[in-house]
């Protein structure tokens, strides 16, 4: 059974005049997933984000919290969603405790509850001990563990992270790491970066943005080493090109100089042990099998540094 | 509790733990208190000033009240700017944004948290003239309906002080824009002695000629009514303002 889906947005878009900050944006998350929003500086990452928690209008789409539409009962859907903006929304003059009592507050926590939500919060975000300091005079990473601190502290269904690692030391970012693992659990959680390996670190799907268009959305699996399109091979005495094509599984092959090859593969097939049997029973004198796995980075430095005029979307697969 | 409740007290609490609150509150009362005392000099003074007409209460109701109005006009600007401006480039308006709230309850919530301010002001305010019941025979009456009026008028500032916070994020922008507005509906009552109809529209729209009556101890529900409807106009336009910000 699928998990439900708690987070759905539909060709969203928007427009500033004729400039697409973000254009015809799908997705779907289900509980217990994190999608990693990745993106240069100005892809549209922010803008979908906002519009993700309702603090921008999309121009067109629409988007649905948990089964509610955020355009129709904002109130309601808001409910079920926790977001960390770029900059971590706390007010300086006040207190941790304070602050968070208040975000519990604005959603609506009951006495009871809010005492337990706030201990919660500020332990899963490391700030027990400071919970009397004026938030002004905090470091910026610990603004920042605030900013997060409101996000969950409500348990929301889904939790909206903006760069949440941003300003935070490595001690505190593997921390972060651990705790939106631990919420990915049960809730559903985006979080955009632009630090690739923060991304395959938590994320089990990534979606890629450039220039305000999806380009790219897997599951991160897809980008790592099940999936790959080209193998390279070395022979100390290499075969005729076409005997390497018939080996099955291939499409094509590339001669790079006298003993190596770069082999095309037919999508979703691994004939590496096809090729070191082949190669043993003629004697080819196998060196070197490799298969040559598009990273992550190689994916997004691809996509990213294109034309924005052929950027023509990938078509994404539907959410499994 | 309601949610417009909760926002307020969260206001009236961030106003009241900075230094500027107090500050502000501090040089409102300073400088009113010189001008009760010398007002009160001037009364006990001048015996000429002393008739069957005219108390302690009027004098220290037109002249001491009259006075205030213009030190709030300075001062509600400087509170006003921070509730979007501020919010809005600090990055803090989000959390409202994104929280189950409507922009409806945020703009009353942030209105309820400056009256926290204003009710602060008008006790001070009362305490001067009301400090003379110990002496004398106070109208009690006429110094209340001053401060009704006070009250009025600082509501009226705070709701079109909110409004221009909502256009920028610059506070120091809001807050010189205000003092414009409010200067400008100020003003209104000096053009009002054009003869004519603008001059008249212009009397009934000035911010203060509402004020007088009440300043003289005449209670007018339509004095009441045109800042209820001025409060209420420009915090819906800050509703609006807001809205059309997100969409």
């Amino acid at each position: 059974m699928t998990p439900p889906t708690l987070l759905e947005a539909e060709s969203l878009s928007r427009h500033y005049g004729p400039n697409r900050a973000a254009h015809d944006i799908h997705l779907r998350l289900h509980k217990g997933e994190i999608l990693g929003l990745l993106g240069p500086n100005g892809a549209g990452k922010s803008t979908t984000m906002k519009m993700l928690a309702g603090v921008l209008a999309p121009t067109e789409g629409r988007v649905t919290i948990n089964g509610v539409s955020l355009a129709d009962e904002p109130k309601i859907a808001k409910r079920s969603l926790g977001y960390l903006p770029e900059q971590p929304p706390v007010y300086p003059e006040l207190t941790i405790d304070e602050y968070l009592n208040f975000c519990a507050d604005l959603h609506g926590l009951t006495r009871q509850q809010r005492r337990g939500a706030v201990e919660r919060a500020m332990t899963a975000c490391g700030l027990r001990d400071l919970s009397k300091r004026l938030i002004g005079n905090l470091s910026k990473g610990y603004q920042q563990r605030c900013g997060i601190a409101q996000a969950i502290l409500h348990q929301p269904a889904v939790v909206i992270l903006d760069e949440p690692t941003v300003g935070l030391d490595p001690i505190q970012i593997l921390e972060i790491r651990k705790l939106i693992r631990s919420i990915g659990r049960d809730h559903s959680v985006i979080l955009s970066s632009h630090i690739l390996p923060e991304i395959q670190a938590v994320c089990e799907r990534v979606m890629i943005m450039h220039c305000g268009r999806v380009v790219y959305a897997e599951r991160l699996a897809a980008a790592g080493s099940e999936d790959f399109q080209t193998v390279l091979v070395a022979f100390t005495r290499p075969p005729a090109p076409n005997q390497l094509a018939s080996i099955d599984g291939i499409s094509n092959v590339d001669a790079l100089d006298d003993h190596r090859f770069r082999l095309s593969i037919i999508r979703h097939q691994d004939p590496r042990a096809a090729i070191a049997g082949t190669a043993a029973a003629h004697g080819w004198g196998l060196i070197e099998l490799r298969a040559e796995v598009r990273t992550l980075e190689d994916i997004f430095v691809e996509l990213t540094t294109r034309d924005t005029t052929d950027a023509v979307p990938i078509p994404i697969r539907a959410a499994a | 509790m309601s949610l417009v409740l909760r926002i307020a007290r969260n206001e009236a609490r961030r106003i009241f733990v900075t230094p500027l609150a107090w500050i502000v509150l501090a040089v409102m009362q300073s400088i009113l208190g010189i001008v009760f005392l010398l007002l009160l000099l001037e009364y006990a003074q001048d015996p000429s000033s002393q008739d069957r007409y005219t108390g302690i209460a009027d004098y220290i109701g037109n002249g001491l009240y009259g006075f205030a109005t213009l030190v709030l006009l300075l001062i509600m600007p400087m509170l006003t700017m921070r509730s979007f401006a501020e919010e809005r480039r600090a990055g803090s308006l989000n959390l409202l944004l994104a929280a189950p709230a409507s922009l409806i309850e945020i703009v009353l919530g942030k209105f309820l948290g400056l009256t926290v301010f204003i009710v602060a002001a008008i006790a001070l305010l009362a305490a001067m003239p009301l400090m003379l019941l110990v002496g004398t025979d106070l109208d009690v009456g006429r110094i209340a309906a001053g401060l009704l009026g006070l009250s009025l008028l600082m509501m009226a500032f705070a709701a079109a002080g909110l409004f221009v916070s909502t256009l920028t994020r610059e506070p120091t922008i809001a807050a010189i824009g205000s003092f414009g507005l409010l200067l400008a509906f100020w003003l209104m009552q000096v053009l009002s002695t054009q003869a004519g109809l603008i001059g008249d529209i212009l009397g009934y729209l000035a911010l203060t000629s509402h004020f007088e009556n009440l300043r003289r101890g005449i209670f007018s529900s339509a004095d009441v009514a045109y800042y209820l409807l001025f409060t209420g106009l420009f915090l819906w336009l800050a509703v609006l303002r807001l809205d059309g910000d997100r969409g």
